[in-house]
């Protein structure tokens, strides 16, 4: 193949294949979340789907779920704006989907001589990027609440506009301790950068240099995603369902997807920044190199599946623990929302700064 | 193929802009000033301006405009009750001073050529971030200490009763 076909096939493959990854597991992930629930609460969750009699303990579900969605009526409600009612859940879906882009899956591997990135995009201004898309998702919860024509779902958009506004600063200012010690906000260089170990025995992962930063972030995105406990522009007991009352059939469920691809990207920024991305503990280009002094050789093959692995388990884990911890933790007042990412967040997150600095300087004297 | 992508999305950033001040309902121009300002964003893109153009989506199209946003939400005016815009002086003169911008630029943009080639890695985050630390250090200050003015006096502000 010629450069140009070469350079474009391998764009469209990337996009394709990581694009076929979020939404798969976006499908899996409504399965988990149900079946997380259901077992959390000791009861079995769905599991009554079947193909020919195979249940496969309900994994079936989904695919129900959305031939459900697909021929159910798609209606309007009378004192909707039919314009911007209808855009509000394309505004939402899009830009969950966007961060990926910058995420890398893997190390550089090299195809028929040319060195390819596992990356869609590797962009020098990295993760403002994800900053910038991650603030395009207040419109598609705004324009439905606003455009519904109805005063729950308009309850609904303003509460989640004021709540991801506050929470976007700490998201923002959480990070800059990863960009001070790393030294970049280019995420291959982020991920190249825990690669090294730290005491000598620990990996040098965002999540032992910046706990802190970790917990602060962790907590941001959350809200950001509008999850439990931070599902106040939803939450049911005050506003029935928030901004997505008036929405019933497919554009409900590209909510469901928007939400779900929020939890698939978070995890996936979550574990690049503060796990290491692809980076196995003590997996080095040749093969393990234990802190003791052994050494295991590993094939270059393998060393490349172990890490994209890694990245995988960690990308489930993290989509995993939103699961855990919405069954687990309730749902926070408004207030308290508020108090706790003005009053709690942000001054933590500055002395994350300070005390980031502090240490930097003291450890360079 | 820069020069195509720089036509595309400067018609687009154009035509938004048209369209935000032509629109009748505020959220129409809220929603196509959201268009203009990622139309300029790509532009600057295409400078290797990247962080400008970050920026520009982070602070304009993700914070201010939500907030314009959020203030139609909270006024939310009925469709029949939008205000009846007539044309008045004050808009006849705006459109005669928008024709009279646009000459202007059209034959200052006859001495100045639009740079060949590749633009240089003047707009990545390194370089913005040198700049501003070094040869910029005091201005950057005095923006910092204006913009905490402009917050203690926002929180006076809100702090007064009635």
């Amino acid at each position: 193949m010629t450069g140009p076909l070469f350079d474009i096939t391998v764009a469209v493959a990337r996009i394709a294949v990581f694009f076929a990854f979020c939404f798969g597991l976006v499908v899996v992930m409504t399965w988990v979340e149900r079946k997380g629930a259901a077992y959390i609460q000791d009861r079995r969750g769905p599991n009554r789907a079947d193909i020919f009699g195979i249940r496969a303990w309900g994994l079936f579900h989904p695919f129900a779920d959305a031939l459900k969605f697909l021929f159910k009526e798609d209606f309007i409600p009378d004192n909707a704006h039919r314009l911007f009612y209808q855009m509000a859940p394309m505004f939402s879906l899009a830009p969950a989907i966007l961060g990926i882009a910058v995420i890398p899956f893997g190390p550089d591997v090299t195809v028929m001589g040319r060195r390819i990135a596992l990356q869609i995009a590797d962009l020098n201004v990295g993760i403002l990027y994800l900053f910038a898309v991650s603030g395009m998702t207040v419109y598609g919860v705004v324009l439905a609440g606003w455009a519904s024509g109805s005063k729950y779902p308009l309850l609904g958009g303003l509460r989640s506009s004021a709540q991801m506004l506050s929470y976007e600063v700490s998201m923002g200012l959480s990070l800059i301790g990863i960009f001070m010690v790393f030294e970049s906000v280019r995420m291959s260089q982020i991920v190249a950068g825990q690669g090294g170990l730290l005491f000598g025995v620990l990996p040098k992962w965002g999540v032992f240099v910046q706990p802190l930063g970790f917990i602060l972030f962790l907590v941001a995105q959350y809200a950001e995603a509008n999850r439990t406990p931070f599902d106040l522009p939803e939450g049911e007991s005050e506003l029935v369902a928030g901004y997505h009352t008036e929405y019933a059939s497919f554009k409900f469920s590209m909510f469901m997807m928007a939400e779900y691809l929020h939890m698939v990207v978070g995890a996936a920024v979550v574990g690049t920044l503060f796990f290491g991305g692809w980076q196995f503990p003590y997996l080095g280009d040749a093969g393990f190199l234990f802190p003791g002094g052994s050494a295991v050789a590993v094939p270059p093959a393998l060393v490349l599946l172990l890490r994209i692995g890694s990245f995988v388990a960690k990308v489930l884990f993290f989509a995993w623990l939103y699961v855990w911890i919405r069954w687990t933790v309730p749902r926070f007042r408004y207030d308290q929302v508020m108090r706790l990412g003005w009053k709690v967040m942000l001054p933590l997150s500055l002395l994350n700064i300070f005390v980031t600095g502090l240490i930097m300087l003291l450890l360079k004297r | 193929m820069e020069a195509v992508l720089f036509i595309l999305f400067g018609a687009i950033a154009v035509c938004g802009a048209i369209m935000v001040v032509t629109r009748k309902h505020p959220m129409a121009s809220a929603l196509y000033l959201i268009l203009t300002l990622f139309a300029v964003a790509a532009l600057f893109v295409l400078r290797q301006a990247h962080f400008l153009a970050a920026v520009q989506v982070i602070v304009y199209a993700g914070a201010v405009v939500v907030l314009f946003v959020f203030v139609i939400m909270l006024i939310n005016v009925p469709e029949d009750r939008l205000p009846v815009e007539r044309a008045t002086t004050m808009r006849v003169l705006g459109v005669l001073a928008a024709g009279f911008f646009i000459l202007e630029s059209a034959v200052l943009a006859r001495r100045f050529s639009m740079p060949k080639g590749p633009a240089a890695e003047v707009g990545t985050v390194e370089t913005v971030g040198r700049a501003l630390f070094t040869d910029y250090l005091l201005a950057f200050e005095i923006t910092s200490v204006l913009l905490l003015a402009a917050v203690i006096g926002a929180i006076a502000l809100a702090k007064r009763k009635t």
